[in-house]
């Protein structure tokens, strides 16, 4: 039993509403900053090794700029912020379909970086082992690849729930730091693409 | 015994008794998400990593007593610096500092828990298995496929002696798979401080009205992300290198072994500075209470942490002025890292005003707060010292680095946090903790302090290398080497003592109340230990030191914050 | 008060005011260290023996002076404060003046440390281009020094000779240093002689490099100054800096390829022959003969040198034989492994590069 407070107990402050901001996308975004320092070492390496391979294929003799996948992958950015929206606004089969759309669009991407993996593996022979170039792209192309296929199953468990009706307009911030973390998967993709694709060619 | 009168408390809810049958004491503990539970077991934890981490430094001590010593083969002597290192930045200092923050920061800013409770459970537990990973390579290691057991690459497991080539076996996966787990809990939980203190501050907590305290997690948090993060994809390179072939410090494929020394300081560095923000943290709380005066120049002590924060990541290349930078290189990092002595100087002058005009009540948390300044600024200057390229191409991998970073790690941050378990353990056990004890705990450990680390300082002058298991009698370093081994019996004997003060007074302490210290934080307004839920009714704040405008109200704080 | 009571108080409140200790042992150490830099301290940077340590000497005095000074004026006023305010029985329990802060305080205690460290940073960027920025002169002799787990390997291009563990130097000048070229061959090193430069660090992959400028003859020590492995710690160096003469002297020997005519000495005559005959060759190299292995330090004139494991045990025939026989025994962890051969073969073989001058 608690003797009587002698500190102010306002809830409501002393001036001001007192407002903060929400855990869910503060957190998101410190696990972002975190993410992005991983990422930029990567692209460090990458860049750092541009040109000092010893031996086998360089970037321009077998890099083809994978435009379709990029534009799926990007394209996928609006439509999971379509679907933040229309979860806002309670119009959920709006929100489920773009959330699917989310989800098919992500995949392309997926699938074409595995076409172009294997093309590159099997007709090109480049691999990991194969020099500074095959050890850096490998790794940095699937250090993302494997962030999207987190994000996609997160986003596919979400479209599992919302097919079977489960996922209403309280759940609107968690979906919408969800959308933050793939958002942030495309921001950087297009960091790699650009350093990969663009500049390192 | 404490001289200085207890104030009422405003919440004197006792803790709920509940059964105490040892199998739900247990799974109370093992599936507790409350932080003050976890933040307990961090620290618990890091103790015990502590002692083992303190017997191999002694077994080396024993070995480098004197030249040509033969106590271990140079194998096993290898394996204990890499072993003694790597523990205590991660399973000792990194958990000990996430125990306090995690304990303190919500219950500073008026939240009942952290943000991610159950993060928080999951962080610690990763990061635990990650020690007990580390530590199953002295047993796991040599059997089987495994040749060598517990890592022997040197805490900073330079490249290319960490490739498969020159480290067969599987020690260094040991070291490399024991910090990422470690990593992972690290950012669970630094992500956990930094959002509870953006996100759920109590009404009228402003930033600026925020503990010193918490404001320095808040950086330290922030800084976890930039600088466990590069460690971790190097450490992923490595173990890509080692396994799949990679070619990433492979120097035979025309990779770098200086790519390594970049990615490896690039973390190594700033992670110094998230391990001594929360000394600071413990110090602007600590020293005020003391001295009876507000923190002088709060708002300049946020600017300078900020700042170190932000300076920290520029000064990495100082652990490489060796490696043939360059003179633009080196000229470069030289600058960044004096530039850094200017907010830590801040602090220190800061600290000083705090004392200057004050009342100064030398109970043991002072104490250790006194040999704090003292060391500290000693351990700066070496630090100095250390920044001028030119000397550092003498000094480097001597022991005089060896003698300052213990000069940092032991004299500042180690003396910081016996002086935040003096002031907090009241807090988090309702006893008191003994000062008679805790008076011997400090004499004997700033003996040995000083014995070990002032004359360490010395065979680094005269060259001695540093991770060499013996070196030859006629180099004149052994004399110097027999002084800094005896300093070990007596910080042995502070640590036995501490341990001892621990333990007997949770049984046999003085009965503590809510505000032993008569001090000034949210912390000391709720009963001691707190209740699960912290605060009856969660406050709301006018200034920055709530309690003081309780006790003063005639006299508040919020008429004069600068 | 009178001195009795001053000592009084010193000893009662030494425990309160433990920044004394550090204080005093701090100073003592100074002191210790000080005089120390005369006495057999091999590898002192407070004895520089060329003008490059000389600078490196000189900055460092300067550096410790202001340091000393900044300690002595910031732990002064500490201690100060920490007597001169510190509660005294009999206080009554009124709290100081809350004092918040002050700007232009906390101004002069910014810009003050920052005078400090422009004078500093200019001091050391002074010190950093004369060493590192300045062209390498015509004159100059080239080493190449390429460091092995745990043996250092010296090539000397210019000249044809190829040598391990000890470092022949002339005497030189400005016009005329000793330039080192360092790689490594496996890890990374560090070559480290403080007497005569900072170190520089030797990493696979990589040519850095380093010079030295002796004016005086001497013998300088040194070892590897980053961790390596296993025999880190006995990777020795031994830089022998000779006059003119006495180093042309030298090169005109080590030209030589190995001796061949063994007729005056059956033993050692046999012991070439075991020494053709077994493994030895695959690593080491002797001049002139069919050995030509790369992978462990050249023998040819192994009886030329002070030392053995570079720089581990004196090169007496005892150590050879015992070295050859278990290197392991000498050098726990180093990478030459036992040859096994029986007593009457290491006696030969050691009298056979005993012979080798």
């Amino acid at each position: 039993m608690s003797s009587a407070s002698t500190l102010p107990m306002q809830p409501g402050g002393a001036q001001a509403p007192w407002t903060q901001p929400y855990r869910g996308t503060v957190g998101m975004a410190c696990l972002i900053i975190a993410e992005s320092a991983i990422f930029l070492i990567f692209i460090v390496a990458y860049i750092f090794y541009l040109g000092k391979s010893l031996t086998g294929p360089t970037p321009d003799q077998v890099l083809e700029v994978p435009i379709f996948g990029t534009i799926c992958l990007l394209s996928s950015s609006i439509t999971v912020h379509l679907a933040v929206i229309r979860l806002r606004q309670v119009k959920l089969r709006a929100f489920t379909f773009w959330l699917a759309g989310t989800v098919v669009l992500g995949t392309i991407f997926l699938l074409s970086t595995a076409q172009e993996w294997y093309r590159l593996i099997y007709e090109r022979g480049l691999t990991l082992q194969t020099n500074l170039f095959g050890t850096t792209y490998y790794s940095l192309v699937g250090l993302h690849a494997s962030h999207v296929i987190v994000g996609l199953i997160m986003l596919s468990l979400t479209l599992l729930f919302a097919l079977f009706g489960r996922v209403n307009e309280h759940h609107f911030e968690k979906f919408d730091t969800l959308s933050l973390y793939w958002h942030f998967v495309d921001g950087v993709w297009v960091v790699v693409f650009t350093v990969v694709y663009v500049v390192g060619r | 015994m404490s001289t200085i009168p207890a104030v009422k408390g405003v919440d004197e809810t006792q803790a709920t008794r509940r059964a105490r049958l040892p199998a739900r004491v247990i799974h109370e503990w093992l599936t507790t998400v409350d932080h003050k539970k976890i933040g307990i077991l961090y620290i618990g934890y890091a103790l015990i990593f502590l002692v083992i981490g303190g017997i191999e430094a002694t077994l080396m001590r024993i070995q480098l007593a004197q030249p040509n010593n033969h106590l271990v083969s140079p194998q096993v002597f290898n394996r204990l610096f890499t072993m003694h290192g790597t523990t205590m930045i991660f399973f000792v200092a990194m958990p000990i500092m996430f125990g306090f923050g995690n304990y303190l920061v919500p219950i500073m800013i008026g939240a009942r828990d952290m943000a991610f409770p159950r993060l928080n459970a999951f962080s610690f537990w990763v990061s635990a298995m990650g020690g007990v990973l580390l530590y199953f390579s002295y047993l796991g290691g040599s059997g089987l496929y495994a040749a060598g057991s517990a890592p022997d690459v040197g805490w900073f497991a330079y490249a290319p002696l960490t490739a498969k080539v020159f480290s067969p076996g599987h020690s260094t996966d040991y070291w490399t798979l024991s910090i990422l787990l470690s990593g992972v809990g690290s950012i669970g939980t630094a992500l956990n401080i930094v959002t509870t203190t953006l996100c759920m501050r109590s009404p009228g907590m402003k930033l600026s009205r925020m503990p010193l305290l918490v404001w320095l997690y808040l950086v330290m948090g922030g800084l976890v992300f930039v600088t466990i993060s590069p460690l971790t994809a190097a450490q992923i390179m490595l173990t890509l290198d080692r396994y799949l072939g990679a070619h990433f410090f492979d120097t035979q494929a025309g990779g770098s072994a200086v790519l390594w020394m970049h990615f490896f300081w690039i973390f190594g560095h700033p992670e110094v500075y998230v391990l001594i923000l929360p000394a600071f943290a413990f110090m602007n709380e600590i020293v005020p209470v003391f001295s009876r005066k507000a923190i002088f120049g709060y708002p300049a002590m946020v600017a300078a942490s900020v700042g170190i924060g932000f300076i920290s990541l520029t000064v990495w290349a100082h652990h490489m002025f060796t490696v043939g930078m360059g003179a633009a290189g080196n000229t470069f990092f030289v600058f960044a890292t004096m530039v850094i002595s200017v907010p830590t100087g801040i602090k220190i002058f800061n600290w000083l005003a705090t004392i200057w005009g004050g009342k100064v009540i030398f109970a043991t948390p002072m104490l250790f707060s006194v040999g704090f300044l003292f060391q500290f600024l000693i351990a700066g200057l070496t630090g100095i010292i250390l920044s001028i390229a030119p000397f550092d191409w003498q000094l480097h991998n001597t022991y005089f680095v060896v003698a300052h970073f213990h000069y940092v790690i032991v004299g500042g941050i180690l003396f910081a946090l016996f002086a935040a378990f003096y002031y907090w353990y009241p807090k988090m056990t309702g006893r008191m903790m003994s000062e008679t004890i805790g008076k011997w705990h400090f004499v004997l450990f700033i003996i040995g302090f000083h014995l070990t680390f002032d004359f360490m300082h010395i065979p680094g002058l005269l060259g001695m290398p540093r991770q060499i298991y013996t070196y030859e009698a006629d180099r004149g370093w052994g004399s110097w080497n027999m002084i800094v081994t005896i300093g070990v019996i007596f910080q042995a004997a502070g640590i036995l003592v501490f341990v001892y003060n621990l333990v007997r007074s949770y049984f046999a302490g003085k009965v503590a109340g809510p505000d032993p210290w008569d001090a000034w934080t949210l912390e000391w307004s709720t009963s001691s230990p707190p209740p699960d839920y912290n605060f009856a009714v969660l406050p709301t704040v006018r200034s920055r030191r709530p309690l003081w405008d309780l006790k003063h109200p005639e006299d508040p704080d919020s008429d004069y914050e600068l | 008060m009178s001195f009795s009571i001053r000592r009084q108080w010193i000893v009662s409140r030494a425990d309160r005011i433990p920044g004394l200790r550090g204080l005093a042992g701090a100073v003592s150490g100074a002191f210790a260290f000080a005089a120390t830099a005369r006495a057999d301290a091999p590898m002192t940077l407070f004895s520089p023996a060329d003008p490059q340590a000389q600078s490196i000497y000189g900055i460092s005095l300067f550096v410790l002076a202001i340091t000393l000074g900044i300690f002595i004026v910031v732990a002064g006023l500490l201690t100060f404060v920490l007597i001169r305010y510190r509660q005294r029985p009999g206080d009554d329990n009124r709290e100081p003046a809350q004092i918040y802060g002050s700007n232009q305080i906390e101004l002069s205690w910014t810009v003050i440390p920052i005078l400090i460290v422009v004078t500093l940073f200019l001091t050391t960027t002074r010190v950093i281009l004369g060493t590192e920025a300045i062209e390498k002169p015509k004159g100059a002799l080239e080493v190449t020094v390429i460091g092995h787990q745990f043996w250092w390997e010296y090539h000397y291009p210019k000249l044809g000779i190829v040598t391990a563990n000890e470092l022949h130097v002339p005497v030189s000048d400005a016009q005329h240093p000793t330039y080192l070229e360092v790689t490594s061959a496996d890890v990374t090193h560090s070559f480290f002689v403080p007497r005569l430069a900072g170190r520089m660090d030797v990493i696979p992959n990589r040519v850095n490099e380093a010079w030295i400028d002796p004016p005086q003859p001497g013998l300088f020590l040194g070892q590897c100054g980053q961790y390596c492995g296993t025999q880190h710690a006995k990777m020795l160096l031994r830089v022998y800096v000779q006059s003119q003469s006495d180093f042309d002297a030298w090169v005109k020997a080590q030209q030589q390829p190995a001796r061949q005519d063994f007729s005056s000495d059956p033993a050692a005559a046999e012991g070439e022959r075991v020494f053709m005959h077994n493994a030895c060759m695959n690593c080491h190299a002797i001049a002139g003969t069919a050995a030509t292995g790369r992978f462990g330090p050249d023998l040819t004139h192994l009886a030329s040198r002070d030392t053995i494991a570079s720089g581990a045990v004196p090169n007496t025939p005892a150590n050879l034989r015992q070295w050859i026989d278990d290197p392991n025994s000498l050098k726990p962890g180093c990478l030459m492994p036992s040859m096994h051969l029986d007593g009457h073969d290491l006696d030969t073989i050691t009298a056979y590069l005993s012979q080798l001058r």
